[in-house]
């Protein structure tokens, strides 16, 4: 294998030597870069302009065209009528959902990656079924459901469906951190004497909760996001922000709305930015 | 305790001399939810798109296949059209994830985390606002409009027939652009994770053994990466096809999907089995492309 390595001149592949890279190779790196930054333009560009639009004073009921800047809605963040209380309400679900979502989907993780069992197969495809299945088939079967069973749709529905649709993910990203594990930890854990259950709270558990942790942030993302599932289950009495946001794209878009999506977005980056620190800290000190 | 690792060579279990019934009690309670709130639903959208009668009067089961002829001809450019967009949005994607996913995998260094966020981020902002957003930089007045306008590319979207008269908003160009946006980061993750786990080693034994970088790529890269392509696409394509946002916020009533068909028979016009019927043919045409797709690739081994 390494005998050719004398004979070819460096300045292939990676990094080793700077010198002798082909102009082709110049361009293509740079190109893959171009394409990245314009990617990532596209990807940040409405970001931007959540944030920048929630700092506008429109003419009309649309916030849309950049008149003048203006501090009003920071200032008034409630004066939206019935925006903050779609908030709330999208807050509570959001809550009670990712931990529900949470603690179940953790259990069938820990089932799924820990055990062999009849019906392994077939749990494993129940979990990616939901996840390979459009919102809209989700939304409208738990309706004819609620339905046809005379269930009142309401908070309760929207619960129960958004538990059902964010425990596939939680399931996933669990199961890949319970996978990545080093299986040693727990043998030495067993060598010094340690019972399964001192073992599975003092290595195991620890280990595994930043992918517990990215399982519930990810469910109350999605629970907080969701338009389409929501919107089947819910009634008039049970407006979620989504669902605000998209009845104010009809009616008029208050700049408020703008406000909350900023405030969500500055406070999962310092969210991010704490967890990176934190987890630079901790590998640190070793 | 060390002599479990040993037993299949798979993933190491734990029980052994445990009570048998573990996993079963920890999969219990969620399986259960699944169960009963996405199977048994399924059963009843099934039963519903086999019933006839009216919202008020009552349903009774049928067995009225034809709703499912009528609905279908009645439907089929929405149909379509929602498979045509949602593939197009899905190579746009890729050809953009791709190498964007390549670069923070194989070039970014010590940036890989903050570039990850990156494209994390637009998670953090409510995707209706960000939607909406779009109207807000395709409009009229904004800069792309007057680059479109300026280069008269707006007169040759116009003749393609991706946008309509003089704007970019409500037009099929609009769409695609804010289905690709939306789903661009369900594309980039799944490439990344398979991007990250190649060993750079392979492209240098690949450059050792003569190959070009774009040979290297074309044999090595590529086909590691494959498991990221095919999560990547499905991610992408499936809640596309499904996806009615978009063609709502920028399109207009020609571009319509069949998401907005069918959020439209049931929310507004209330006839629930036409409306069952398009959601339940949706389902099982999207379940036997992703069939075949995955069984045409070669990676059954996805979740």
């Amino acid at each position: 294998m390494t005998a050719t390595v004398g004979q070819r001149p460096p300045g292939t592949r990676p990094a080793p030597a700077r010198r002798r890279r082909s102009p082709w190779t110049v361009l293509r790196e740079n190109v893959v870069w171009l394409v990245a930054a314009l990617a990532l333009v596209y990807l940040l560009l409405p970001n931007l302009v959540v944030v920048l639009f929630s700092f506008n004073k429109p003419n009309g009921r649309f916030n849309y065209t950049w008149q003048r800047f203006s501090l009003d809605a920071w200032l008034h963040p409630c004066a939206a009528p019935g925006m903050c209380e779609s908030l709330g309400l999208s807050l509570k679900i959001g809550v009670v959902a990712t931990v529900v979502a949470t603690l179940l989907g953790t259990m069938i993780a820990f089932a799924l990656a820990r055990y062999r069992f009849r019906g392994r197969t077939g749990s494993n495809l129940l979990i990616f079924l939901p996840m390979a299945t459009p919102e809209v088939v989700m939304g409208s079967s738990l309706l004819t459901l609620f339905v046809s069973l005379g269930i009142p749709l309401g908070r309760v529905t929207i619960l129960i469906a958004h538990i059902m649709f964010c425990l596939s993910y939680v399931v996933v990203t669990v199961k890949a951190r319970i996978a990545g594990l080093d299986p040693r930890l727990e043998q030495a854990a067993a060598d010094l004497y340690a019972n399964e259950w001192q073992t599975f709270r003092r290595i195991t558990l620890p280990l595994v909760a930043p992918g517990i942790a990215a399982g519930a942030l990810l469910a109350f993302s999605l629970s907080f996001d969701d338009y389409i599932i929501t919107n089947f289950n819910a009634s008039n009495a049970s407006i979620t922000f989504p669902m605000y946001v998209w009845g104010a794209a009809a009616r008029g878009t208050p700049v408020q709305i703008n406000v909350i999506g900023t405030a969500m977005f500055v406070l999962a980056v310092l969210a991010v930015a704490l967890g990176q620190l934190a987890g630079r800290r901790r590998t640190g000190v070793r | 305790m060390s002599g479990a690792a040993g037993v299949e060579g798979g993933p190491r279990t734990r029980t052994g001399r445990r009570f048998a019934g573990v996993p079963y009690l920890l999969l219990l309670p969620g399986l259960l939810w699944l169960g009963v709130f996405f199977v048994v639903p399924m059963v009843f959208l099934l039963s519903q798109s086999l019933q006839t009668g009216t919202l008020e009067t009552g349903y009774r089961l049928t067995f009225h296949v034809a709703t499912y002829s009528d609905a279908l001809s009645q439907f089929a450019r929405q149909f379509l059209r929602s498979f045509v967009y949602a593939f197009l949005a899905t190579v746009l994607a890729l050809l953009i994830g791709y190498p964007l996913a390549y670069a923070i995998a194989l070039k970014a260094g010590r940036w890989k985390s903050v570039l990850l966020v990156m494209v994390v981020a637009p998670f953090f902002t409510s995707f209706l606002l960000r939607t909406l957003a779009w109207q807000t930089i395709l409009n009229s007045d904004g800069l792309v409009m007057r680059f479109f306008r300026g280069t008269h590319l707006i007169s040759l979207t116009s003749a393609l027939g991706w946008t309509n008269g003089n704007q970019l908003l409500s037009s099929p160009l609009a769409v695609v652009t804010g289905l690709t946006y939306n789903f661009l980061p369900f594309m980039t993750l799944p490439l990344f994770a398979s991007l990250d786990r190649l060993d750079p080693r392979l492209l240098e034994a690949a450059g050792d053994l003569y190959a070009s970088p774009l040979t290297a790529f074309r044999r090595v890269t590529l086909p590691m990466s494959m498991p990221g392509v095919v999560g990547g696409t499905l991610l992408t394509f499936i809640p596309a096809a499904g996806d009615f946002i978009n063609s709502q916020l920028l399109g207009n009533p020609k571009t319509a999907m069949i998401g907005q068909v069918i959020e439209g028979y049931f929310l507004r016009i209330n006839d629930y089995p036409t409306a069952a019927a398009l959601s339940f043919a949706l389902m099982v045409t999207i379940l036997v492309l992703v069939s075949v797709y995955v069984r045409r690739s070669g990676t059954e081994e996805l979740v």
